[in-house]
């Protein structure tokens, strides 16, 4: 199966009347890993919920499309539907709603009404993927995040992505919390995705979660845009080196949004 | 000056009624005599609601109902109380005044189990119900509508399981106001001797609309030393019933009452439930969830009574609200002087899904010993928008994804209803409601 396109064009967001990202262009082909990096605060995370819909983020200017469709035109469940997957920085907790019960109704969102998976095949989906990623079994009658440790949610949200089977995913610091093991088992999760149906975009801080996952494409992030992209030798000097040349070559004193060149 | 209350029945409608059932004298009088009072009581007074104009006296009262010649013939919602491939031992479904149908296992008849409609108690079981009834939990003389309720009794069991036996099967009840204009004067005395146990859980429902009526429900739990009760019920009044209920315990020594309330009424209802710890290391938990909708108002007061040493009370509750909806919570811990290394918690919790509605939840702590643990916690909100998000980036639909977090919101207090298939119509009620 040929993979999907997500084209982010010129896009910029707001937050409350102030400009965060301001004109960020990307394609993401089904395939391809693409990994951003960026100092804290540059719109990372903004880009990333934007592409999911997040309701605070308001879309000033710019088309974000799926294989030529308007996602902005979307809701976030049709985002979802049509193959897009955000694995969240902070992912939220729900009481009361365990995660295999969750896990089930989101997976039927996705099959739609009258082709519900059957239960022994769930179950079975579920156990495959739980011990991929090495996670108890318990973990799954769980109520969902609520009181998971912080590199237990990060592999909830791996455990979702298994399950779910997007098209596109984009991972916001899937690597903070977790534990070397754990970062081990999660790589190679996520390595085992790797496909022409599958497309990822990284984001990260370490090096180390991309000597696992080798991205075919490294993007830079300051003041909310682009900045530099380059293959995963890039990353590689980033980690030896910081971001000080980069601001050098560009001539950037602040790196955070708000900021201009 | 006292003002006297007409009722729409008088004390020779009573007199005739009591003596057309054989009730023992006791009763007749104690029915006489609550009749008086009940001209003179004022209504009770629940806190921040105001109950005054509420239809207490308009209803009918008698009516029969057929039998059910097999729990196959049940109608439909009635059936889905049960699971009818399994059918509960113990059960006594109570159709208007009458009871439809019977049943309870050999094993508990031979341990010396009673499980009968409260009339028929009053005279094959007459000592030990006059005992019990309206003695050391509610009393006839509260207020008004205590007074109505002893009055005009016309439904309701009586369970009893003696010393030191232990029933592991469910003694489950349905009382069913089917007809429109009927009321429900119902009470239900669960006596648990010394070291027994028991689970009983009950189920009310009707189905007028438009027509106006009155269920007054009072409920008694002896739990006498030693004793564990685990009580379940799901209230389901149909729109036009204005229910006052009133559900009692009395924990002795060592005694636990543990209660999980599904408070689903459609009409304006005051409920009340008390848990008198009386002896030394008597427990309690209750547990209570309601879905309010339309215009309905509604009151629930929760009480942790520490008398004896050493005594646990916890209360939480847990509600929705819609439309229009007006609700009360009160979770009142009352740890009276002497009571030593008492721990009473209380917690309510409220969702609001419309602006329209309100919502309050008042935790209370009483207190008047210095040796004692106490915490409460109390909050009202609205669906977090981050959950939503959250639920709806793995491709949930908004609806749903609200329902998936009520659902869950409410899911701890339906977790701890004894019987799966009470659980399951519960969850169904609340899904019906918030849908
Ligand atoms: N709700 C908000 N209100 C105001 N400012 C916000 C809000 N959310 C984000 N911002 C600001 O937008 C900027 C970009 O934030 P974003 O979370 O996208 O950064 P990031 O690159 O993901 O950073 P990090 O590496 O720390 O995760 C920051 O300056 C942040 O303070
Ligand atoms: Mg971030």
């Amino acid at each position: 199966m040929a993979g999907s396109t997500l084209e982010i064009k010129d896009l910029h967001v707001s937050i409350e009347d102030t400009e965060i990202l301001k004109g960020v262009n990307l394609t993401i082909k089904g395939g391809e890993f693409h990994a951003v990096m960026g100092p804290n605060g540059t719109g990372k995370s903004t880009l990333a919920s934007a592409i999911m819909g997040h309701p605070q983020y308001e879309i000033t200017k710019g088309s974000i499309l799926l294989d030529g469709e308007d996602v902005l035109e979307m809701e976030v469940d049709e985002r979802a539907r049509a193959g897009l997957f955000l694995a969240m920085q902070y992912p939220s907790e729900i009481s009361g709603v365990t995660t295999s019960e969750f896990l089930r109704s989101a997976i039927n969102a996705h099959r739609g009404e009258g082709n519900e998976i059957q239960l022994m095949e769930f179950i079975k989906e579920l156990d495959q993927a739980l011990d991929d990623l090495n996670i108890d079994k318990n973990m799954a009658q769980r109520y969902l995040n609520e009181g998971f440790s912080g590199g237990e949610k990060k592999r909830n949200e791996i455990l979702q992505l298994l399950m779910l089977q997007p098209a596109i995913a984009i991972l916001d610091e899937i690597d903070s919390g977790l534990d070397i093991d754990a970062l081990k088992i999660v790589s190679k999760a996520i390595n085992s995705q790797r496909k022409d149906s599958f497309g990822c975009l990284i984001i990260t801080h370490y090096q180390r979660l991309l000597n696992y996952i080798t991205p075919d494409y490294v993007h830079v992030m300051m003041q909310g845009r682009i900045v530099k992209s380059g293959g995963p030798e890039l990353a590689e000097r980033l980690e030896a080196e910081g971001y000080e040349w980069i601001k050098e070559e560009l001539g950037i004193e602040d790196v955070t949004v708000g900021q201009e060149a | 000056m006292t003002v006297v209350t007409k009722f729409p029945y008088d004390k020779d409608y009573i007199e005739k009624f009591s003596t057309e059932r054989n009730e023992p004298d006791w009763m007749k009088n104690l029915r006489l005599e609550a009749y008086q009072q009940a001209e003179v009581l004022d209504l009770p007074k629940p806190d921040k609601t105001n109950i005054n104009r509420w239809n207490f006296t308009n209803f009918k009262h008698g009516a029969e109902g057929e039998a059910f010649s097999s729990i196959d013939d049940l109608p439909k919602e009635l059936a889905e109380h049960f699971d009818l491939d399994n059918v509960p031992e113990n059960l006594i479904i109570q159709r208007n005044q009458t009871v439809a149908y019977a049943t309870m296992s050999e094993e508990l008849k031979e341990k010396g189990v009673i499980f009968t409609d409260i009339l028929t108690a009053c005279k094959e079981h007459s000592d030990l119900v006059e005992k019990y009834f309206m003695k050391d939990a509610v009393k006839v003389d509260e207020h008004r509508l205590t007074a109505l309720h002893a009055a005009l009794l016309n439904g309701g069991v009586f369970v009893y399981v003696p010393k030191n036996v232990q029933i592991k099967e469910p003694i489950q009840t349905v009382f069913w106001q089917e007809d429109p204009e009927s009321a429900l004067f119902n009470h239900v005395l669960v006596v648990a001797d010394e070291n027994s146990e028991l689970t009983y859980v009950e189920n009310y429902l009707s189905n007028n609309e438009d027509e106006e009526t009155v269920s007054n429900i009072v409920t008694e739990v002896i739990a006498l030393d030693n004793a564990k009760v685990s009580f379940g019920a799901v209230d389901n009044f149909a729109p036009g019933t204005t229910s006052y209920i009133n559900r009692r315990g009395v924990a002795y020594n060592y005694a636990t009452i543990d209660w999980a309330l599904g408070q689903m009424n459609e009409g304006n209802t005051v409920s009340e439930n008390v848990t008198d710890l009386v002896g030394n290391h008597a427990t309690t938990n209750l547990r209570t969830v309601t879905v309010g909708r339309g215009k309905q108002v509604q009151n629930f007061t929760a009480i942790t009574h520490h008398i004896g040493l050493h005594t646990d009370g916890i209360i939480s509750q847990r509600g929705v609200m819609k439309g229009q909806t007006t609700s009360i919570f009160n979770a009142i811990g009352k740890i009276e002087k002497g009571a030593s290394k008492a721990n009473a918690e209380q917690e309510s919790r409220i969702l609001m899904l419309s602006g329209d509605a309100r919502g309050d939840a008042n935790p209370i702590l009483l207190i008047d010993e210095d040796d004692v643990t106490a915490g409460h916690a109390a909050s009202v909100g609205r669906i977090d928008e981050m959950q939503i998000f959250y639920l709806m980036s793995r491709g949930i639909t908004r609806k749903d994804a609200e329902r998936l977090i009520i659902h869950g919101f409410l899911e701890p207090v339906v977790a701890e209803l004894p019987i799966e298939a009470v659980k399951q119509q519960l969850q169904h009620l609340i899904e019906r409601k918030i849908d």
